[in-house]
């Protein structure tokens, strides 16, 4: 524009040394990058919001040993269904008397766990599959993509449940069987971008430098598709915390005895009309968490969306 | 020629960023439009076309539009409602933008809406309008009215989209019509019978033209007077068929840096910029 | 006379989905010479730098670089030899990769020494200094980025570069800066230039000659001192020039 000089607000110090229109290194410019990120990122409260309830999620999984007050297995029939904050329970205590707080807190490694399992390998898978399809096209294109089309045609849950039923019960094979359902869509988001960035006038330039398609994608394409792709994985994983929720529910998912929150709320449906809290209080949590993910997804559109105009 | 159409007095546009900044598009122009062809040359960032558009208020927040009048025969458009503003914008004053592409509605037939925007104007029947239509697309040059009628935008080529723009903009009969670029997405051959409809049209309504342009040779061939931008401000105005005498160096850095097919240079002249000719005060550019 | 030619393009003809973009084009570039092509959009001109470029999958005739001719695949022998230039300098660099990044994979991939010092010294050689080496492309004005997209383009030292376009996207002050250093890289490096353009007086300024297209078709060549004259024979050429003159108030057939 026409002149910016007149009133700019100065930086200093190490701000100045991010903000510089001339770095001195590639890390000064790629901090100064992440720095710009983040101011923007700051500036949205609810993102913030969902940004500080992850963070409480990794920390309660660091310290749950700490922060439990009871073993989270110890059973005690004398004390069943105790309403919160009797005899010492805050939230409560379930049909076997274990402690409903501490067993939230040593869920949190769980939720976690599965979280971090397909929010690194589902998108991987998508990325690899969308990006191969939409570069390079031709049959390669069509095979990989009506692939993509059987997984998207089964309603998750129901296409996870199958999955679960053939590998067995448990953790692990839940977590597998989300990964297995998560990764079509990133597929999809991956192609499309793919599709219009090789049209770009920059991919035809490092072509004619003689790099090839591997260099390619890996380089020049994955960069600009991994904003769109970080943005639906945390979305997303409000979507994956209620699947393996939904498959513990369904007793497909952990095993009693371990304190996951979808088999937690499983275990209390037969009392919810007497003991409310039973089933309820993992529920919030995983509400909260669910939340907090998506304000975090939304927040992280405005960082990275490519099509927002660089200030 | 004396008539004043339009007047702007210390016009200064400020959009605000959200890192504290303010900048400033436009600071302090001054200019005034008769019956004439008025040019607006600059360079991209100049504040051409925020000058353009803040006279029709169409400046986007968070942009500030300040002047101390716009005067467009004795109504100031700063201080109309936004209703009142919406019957001049269209109705008495016109708008051709650089592509119409963005301009017109894409799910929509090229006759339905220059239909529309006559009806809107003017209050005609369906049929009326009709007939209306058929005679404005004529009227620039499109041989097979009954046919471009009936086409969407994309199914028309770029000097043809303009056209339509143009038979738009003129539908009301406004008095002054303020065209942006209008030819620069169009081939050379194209823009000269795109401009010829614009002049004829001009000169058999006695309207007032305001031409924005990056082009100095076109803005020197077909305007009658020209101002110059440069950071906002006006540094120089001139009469069109005098710009080869202008005096200002941006001025006369721009005539040199540009390739001339008449006279064959070694190396262009490439522009030493003078950090003055920001500070200087605006020109005024009043007839 | 064939080993003076650093381009032959013979009988180009280029289709897509059946309409023909390029038909039959037939001109030669000698080693040192600049040569433009300009017409309307549409013409085919750009096609034809990218049919030689090796962007094209789908073009018959014969083209030859310095006396080889090209098959389907371009090889490292090519990439090295024949370099372009794109018309928009805000789509033509990556977006998120530095100048640095993007001068440094050229070399990387074809495995040149000095790296650091190559680098430097490009930068230099398109008037942008150090100062400029870790920027992104959206902390640089139009100008600097297509200096950046020139400087990538010297990186492998070619002998040939394809301009498409080069500063249409530019404003005229920057126009002039941007074709005084293509002229005097010209010389430095004694480099051969095919210079598209739908500026008449731009492609004046930098060929000596110029081939006018229209609808696919080359419909004459001629050497720029021609064109300066204005007695081009072909009545499409003249329709150009006098659009290029700006505007006429003359009657409209």
């Amino acid at each position: 524009m026409a002149s910016d000089t007149l009133q700019s607000t100065s930086h200093t110090g190490w701000r100045a040394w991010l903000l510089t229109d001339t770095p001195a290194s590639r890390m000064q410019a790629r901090l100064g990058q992440l720095y710009l990120g983040w101011r923007t990122f700051r500036s949205n409260p609810l993102a913030l919001i969902g940004f500080l309830i992850i963070v409480a999620l990794v920390l309660m999984a660091i310290f749950a040993p700490l922060l439990a007050v009871h073993d989270p297995y110890a059973q005690n029939l004398d004390l069943r269904l105790r309403a919160p904050g009797e005899d010492g329970y805050w939230l409560g205590s379930d049909d076997l008397g274990r402690d409903i707080w501490s067993r939230i807190v040593h869920g949190a490694p769980i939720t976690l766990q599965i979280v971090a399992i397909v929010a690194v390998t589902a998108p991987t898978i998508g990325l690899l599959v969308g990006t191969a399809a939409g570069y390079l096209g031709g049959w390669i294109d069509v095979v990989l993509m009506r692939i993509t089309d059987i997984f998207l045609a089964f309603p998750r849950l129901v296409l996870a449940l199958a999955f679960v039923a053939v590998l067995g019960a448990g953790i692990e094979n839940a977590i597998l069987a989300i990964t297995l359902t998560a990764w079509p869509p990133y597929a999809r988001i991956a192609r499309a971008e793919t599709l219009t960035i090789r049209r770009a006038d920059f991919i035809a330039a490092i072509r004619l430098q003689g790099a090839g398609p591997i260099r390619i994608i890996t380089g020049h394409i994955w960069p600009l598709c991994l904003s769109s792709i970080i943005i639906r994985v945390t979305l997303d994983m409000a979507g994956v915390i209620l699947t393996a929720a939904g498959l513990g529910f369904l007793g497909l998912g952990a095993q009693p005895p371990l304190p996951e929150w979808g088999a937690m709320i499983s275990a209390g449906r037969d009392f919810f009309l007497d003991s409310w809290w039973v089933a309820t209080i993992p529920g919030l949590a995983i509400f909260i968490v669910s939340l907090g993910f998506n304000l975090l997804g939304d927040g992280l559109r405005d960082v990275l969306d490519p099509k927002r105009k660089s200030a | 020629m004396t008539e004043e159409l339009l007047r702007v007095e210390d016009l200064w546009v400020r959009f605000p960023t959200p890192s504290g900044k303010v900048v400033e598009a436009v600071r302090g122009v001054s200019f005034s439009l008769g019956r004439e062809r008025l040019g607006i040359v600059g360079e991209s960032g100049s504040g051409k076309s925020m000058t353009g558009r803040s006279i029709l208020r169409l400046v986007r927040p968070p942009g500030q539009v300040q002047a101390k009048r716009i005067m467009f025969h004795d109504q100031d458009l700063l201080t109309l409602s936004e209703r009142k503003m919406r019957q001049v914008r269209g109705n008495r004053i016109s708008m051709v933008m650089q592509d119409p592409k963005f301009s017109l509605n894409p799910v929509m037939t090229v006759g339905r809406q220059i239909a529309e925007a006559y009806r809107l104007h003017t209050g005609a029947s369906r049929r009326e309008a009709k007939r209306a239509t058929l005679e404005m697309l004529e009227a620039v040059q499109i041989r097979d009215p009954e046919r471009v009628r009936d086409l969407y935008p994309h199914e028309v080529s770029g000097g043809m989209g303009q056209r339509i723009m143009i038979a738009m903009m003129l539908a009301p009969d406004p008095e002054i019509l303020i065209a942006d670029e209008p030819t620069s997405a169009l081939d050379v051959t194209v823009q000269t019978s795109v401009l010829r409809i614009i002049d004829r049209l001009v000169k058999e309504r006695g309207m007032g033209l305001i031409f924005i342009s990056h082009d100095l040779n076109l803005v020197a061939t077909f305007c009658d007077r020209i101002l110059i931008m440069y950071a906002g401000r006006v540094v120089e105005t001139c009469e069109a068929s005098r710009l080869h005498e202008a005096k200002h160096p941006y001025t006369r850095g721009l005539l040199n840096a540009l390739p001339r097919l008449d006279e064959p240079k070694a190396a262009l002249e490439a522009m030493t910029r003078d950090p003055a000719w920001t500070e200087a005060p605006s020109v005024d550019g009043y007839l | 006379m064939a080993t003076s030619e650093a381009l032959l393009v013979e009988g180009l003809t280029v289709a897509f989905d059946g309409s023909v973009a390029v038909d039959a084009a037939t001109f030669a570039v000698e080693e040192g010479a600049s040569f433009g092509l300009v017409g309307e959009s549409g013409s085919g001109k750009s096609t034809i730098l990218r049919a030689i470029a090796g962007l094209v999958p789908d073009w018959s005739g014969r083209i030859e670089v310095m006396g080889h001719p090209l098959g389907r695949r371009r090889g490292a022998e090519f990439f090295r030899t024949v370099q372009m230039v794109f018309q928009d300098p805000y789509g033509s660099l990556h977006p998120r990769h530095t100048v640095d990044r993007t001068l440094s994979e050229p070399l990387l991939l074809h495995r040149f020494d000095r790296v650091e010092q190559r680098i430097e010294e490009a930068l230099e050689q398109v008037g942008l200094g150090p100062s400029f080496r870790f920027r992104y492309p959206h902390q640089l004005s139009g100008g600097q980025r297509q200096r950046v997209a020139i400087a990538r383009a010297l990186m492998l030292e070619p002998r040939i570069l394809l301009l498409d376009e080069p500063t249409s996207a530019l404003d005229v002050s920057v126009q002039a800066e941007v074709l005084n250093l293509l002229d005097r890289l010209r010389v430095d490096r004694g480099l051969t230039y095919l210079l598209v353009s739908h500026n008449l007086a731009v492609v004046a300024h930098m060929c000596e000659r110029i081939a006018v297209m229209q609808g696919g078709r080359i419909v004459e060549t001629l050497r720029a001192d021609a064109m300066r004259n204005l007695t081009p024979t072909n009545p499409y050429t003249r329709d150009l020039l006098v659009a290029s003159q700006g505007y006429s108030a003359g009657e409209e057939e």
